[in-house]
């Protein structure tokens, strides 16, 4: 695979763009690999990509039954962001936050990471109490982030309506180097260094049936035929309870539908992103002008990736109030994804009943943030068997009663 | 949209009227029961793609409780019924039947 770089730009620019290769290869399965990785959203894609950069280990299929990235990954609203309250969070989070600094140059692709700030508005003084303590816990952490009041808000977002009636905004965490980069860009930057490390991307490939011996796992079976493999991580978001099922489980997971919306394009007004959690909004904008929006969850499981229109209204409706602005924009694309949410609303990185396979699931509405660190400990859980990032998220802390609790602090856990 | 019809009050109506209340027939273990059992309670669930039986409540009507079976990967309703059984009656098992052939959840089939 050749390098992207400004002379293979000019290069192509002198032969009318002629001369550049597929981005990566679309391989066909083979019949074993050392490591099978089920999923190729980010964090499955991430996972295969540190198995190879960081443990060299490479003969590796990453299976998908649609397109690469088609799953969460290209449906979410990239807000990234590391200030999380629990210590176990937000050292994966702010992990992974430092890769994304990286990424571009690290995988030779554009990923355009745009740390533009995330400000996560305090609307009740409940919230702003809850603020100021993460706040405190970030410091103590090492994630740079803190607490600003109303008119530092109001400077660096001057569409706010700081005096809603009913939800006045009190101030706001930020975190200036929280912002959003391209989803596709991450699921693609990675296929495409997996690629080039020999790794077989396989798409349109679905796994049907999850094989064991003695309490061991020997392979996948698929739409595209029997697959053996020694390891295998299952990173299938919205899927995982059927993926448990297969492999003879249960877990703390329930798949939901989540939306989000973007208006038409407009001149740029807003520079940074936005949460307001108490009212289950947040909005950036995108660089071609729209306004991204995103809401809170449906009540109950679903499998569509389709959701309920009053939760479109609802999050529209409650940001009118403080982005009084938007109440005359038109909105021109809604969809939905399936999101896995666990118990305490914080993922599962974890060794499984059986042995050979791992879990990487849970992330539910907030894990674009969290692909290159989450795929950065999973490769180290998988190739060591041990991790000190994902040593809390295991699936047995529910049995223990180990929660790690993020839902009290964010109402919303993008 | 989900349309959903309380079977004791006998509204029709759609999800905003009521209000989803998570997996139904949990059994549930208290004290003495062990670890796991307790977990599997508190935290363990099915999570199906396709039928599932759920608790809803009459939130802005009657107030009750009651159950639905339904598809989560197409959210059809096969029905709904009282909240005083532990288990789906027969007319919505064949209601299912006839319309998901084979389909099994937990011990029912
Ligand atoms: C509307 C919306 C907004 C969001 N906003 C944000 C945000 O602002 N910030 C943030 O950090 N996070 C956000 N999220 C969450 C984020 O998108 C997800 O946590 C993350 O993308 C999950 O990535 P993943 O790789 O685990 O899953 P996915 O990208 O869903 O990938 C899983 C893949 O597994 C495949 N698969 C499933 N079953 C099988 C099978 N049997 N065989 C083969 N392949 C299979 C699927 O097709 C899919 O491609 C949002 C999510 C949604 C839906
Ligand atoms: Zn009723």
């Amino acid at each position: 695979m050749r390098k992207y770089s400004v002379f293979a730009v000019a290069r192509e620019a002198l032969r009318d763009h002629t001369g550049w290769d597929r981005a990566w290869p679309n391989a066909a399965p083979k019949k074993r690999y050392d490591v099978i990785i089920i999923g190729a959203g980010g964090h499955g894609l991430a996972t295969a990509y540190y198995l190879g950069k960081n443990f060299g280990i490479t003969n590796v299929a990453i299976i998908e039954k649609g397109w690469l990235g088609g799953g969460n990954t290209g449906r979410n609203t990239t807000i990234i962001r590391s200030n999380y309250l629990q210590d176990p969070s937000a050292a994966i989070y702010e992990k992974s936050r430092s890769l994304y600094e990286t990424m571009s140059q690290d995988l030779n692709y554009n990923v355009m990471f745009s740390p533009r700030g995330v400000m996560m508005l305090a609307q009740t003084e409940h919230e702003k109490r809850g603020y100021l303590r993460t706040a405190h816990a970030n410091k103590l952490q090492g994630v740079a982030t803190r607490f600003i009041g109303p008119e530092e808000v109001k400077k660096l977002v001057p569409i706010i309506n700081l005096h809603g009636p009913r939800y006045p905004v009190l101030g706001a965490l930020w975190q200036e180097r929280g912002g959003t980069a391209r989803h596709d860009a991450v699921a693609w930057g990675y296929a495409r260094a997996c690629a080039a490390m020999g790794m077989d991307v396989i798409q349109k490939c679905e796994v049907t049936g999850i094989t064991k011996e003695n309490g061991r796992v020997t392979g996948v079976n698929t739409t595209r035929g029997d697959i053996a493999c020694d390891k295998l991580g299952v990173v299938v978001a919205g899927h995982t309870g059927v993926l448990a099922d297969m492999a003879g489980f249960r877990l703390p997971v329930e798949s939901l539908a989540l939306q989000a919306l973007v208006s038409e394009p407009i001149k740029p007004c807003m520079d940074v992103v936005v949460m307001a959690n108490t009212v289950h909004g947040y909005m950036s904008q995108s660089d071609k002008g729209e306004m991204v929006i995103g809401g809170g969850t449906d009540g109950f499981n679903n499998y569509t990736q389709r959701g309920s229109f009053h939760h479109i209204e609802e999050t529209v409706r409650a940001l009118v109030e403080t982005f009084p602005m938007i109440s005359r924009l038109k909105m021109l694309r809604q969809w939905g994804g399936i999101v896995d949410m666990t118990g305490d609303r914080s993922p599962i990185l974890s060794k499984t009943p059986v042995e050979g396979i791992f879990m990487n699931c849970g992330w539910g509405t907030g894990g674009f943030k969290a692909i290159p660190g989450s795929g950065w400990a999973m490769a180290e859980l998988m190739a060591k068997g041990h991790s000190p990032l994902t040593e809390e998220f295991s699936m047995f802390r529910f049995r223990e009663g180990k929660f790690i609790d993020e839902s009290v602090a964010a109402g919303v856990a993008h | 949209m989900l349309y959903l019809e309380c079977p004791y009050c006998g509204v029709k109506g759609e999800e905003t009227e009521f209000h989803a209340g998570g997996e139904a027939h949990l059994k549930r273990f208290g004290p003495g029961s062990s670890d796991q059992e307790f977990e599997s309670y508190l935290f363990a669930r099915e999570n199906p793609k396709g039928v599932h039986f759920e608790r809803w409540r009459h939130v802005n009507g009657c107030g009750k409780w009651f159950h639905a079976a339904r598809c989560t990967a197409s959210l059809e309703v096969f029905g709904t019924y009282s909240a005083q059984t532990t288990e789906p009656p027969k007319a919505i098992k064949d209601a299912i039947s006839a319309k998901r052939p084979g389909w099994r959840w937990r011990d029912f089939s």
